[in-house]
């Protein structure tokens, strides 16, 4: 797994080496700053989308507190 | 509860002012820092200013990016603190040095990060709704100089990666024509920039930001019927 992680992923991310960049059309970008991104974006679906813990009992409770 | 009866003043102190009576709210107008106190006490009393509890929809995983921006805020001055005591050579090489100097970096990846996700889930909100468009400006303007702040601790590493960024860097200063002023390949001054004047700038707009949230409430999700409600009555229950 470390291997893998240094060998494959690792050579990606590796910010001592050249950056590998993602080429498409007018956009390119560095695939370490496209995965910051993309990253950013899971977070922020799945805070949309996760329920809070003991957000049901609040609404039970109703209202503000 | 019957009201506490008035000590007699220690010796060589000064008796307090009369709270109240028409002597005392007479000499409370003509004083500055009354006048001041009771603006403060009216806008943010204590019961605002540190809530015990949230109104119900703060129960969203959305509405933590903001504090987790701030914890990671601290984290960052914390580790900078420490840095700038030791200095270059012993972020440079020692590992002790070495893993404050990530613990800074990543912190400030993180900070932007939830900073970023914070932006996002205000912006899909309309979170400048019910009065609250100086919390919204104050925001931006936190994330602007964070910026400023985050590039002046890139180019003050004291390594080649800073002199490669700030070469490259002084060419967008000195074509917006500030670069007189702001010159990036200077140590001394992009330091003081990141070390002080900069994150004192942040400190402060967090700072207003966070009183300015206390002072107007949490912003509510927009109403599923297409309202234009601002919150204000929830702002109120906050």
């Amino acid at each position: 797994m470390v291997g893998i992680a240094s060998g494959g992923l690792g050579a990606i991310f590796d910010l001592n080496q050249p950056a590998h960049y993602v080429h498409w059309h007018f956009f390119e970008m560095s695939v370490a700053n496209v995965s910051v991104i993309v990253a950013m974006l899971i977070v922020f679906a799945l805070a949309i989308l996760l329920p809070f813990p003991g957000s049901k009992r609040r609404r039970r409770q109703g209202g503000a507190e | 509860m019957s009201a506490p009866e008035a000590q007699p003043p220690e010796p060589g102190r000064p008796s307090p002012p009369p709270r109240s009576g028409a002597t005392g709210a007479s000499e409370a107008r003509s004083s500055w820092t009354a006048r001041l106190r009771d603006s403060a006490v009216s806008a943010w009393p204590p019961e605002r200013l540190l809530p015990d509890s949230q109104p119900t929809y703060v129960s969203s995983w959305i509405y933590v990016f903001g504090a987790a921006t701030i914890g990671a805020f601290i984290v960052i001055v914390g580790s900078g603190v420490i840095l700038g005591l030791k200095g270059p050579a012993w972020w440079h090489d020692t590992g002790v040095g070495h893993f404050f100097n990530s613990i800074h970096l990543w912190s400030v990846e993180i900070f932007f990060f939830t900073m970023v996700v914070h932006l996002w889930g205000k912006f899909f909100m309309a979170a400048w709704r019910g009065g609250r468009a100086r919390t919204w400006m104050s925001g931006a303007v936190v994330f602007l100089v964070s910026i400023g702040t985050a590039f002046t601790g890139y180019v003050s590493q004291q390594n080649f990666d800073s002199q490669w960024i700030s070469t490259q860097g002084k060419d967008a200063m000195n074509s917006v024509g500030i670069g007189a002023f702001f010159n990036v390949t200077n140590f001394g001054q992009m330091y003081t920039y990141h070390v002080l004047l900069l994150p004192l700038a942040v400190t402060i707009l967090v700072a207003g930001h966070i009183l300015l949230v206390r002072r107007h409430g949490v912003v509510p999700p927009i109403p599923l019927g297409g309202a234009s409600g601002g919150g204000e009555a929830a702002a109120e229950g906050s």
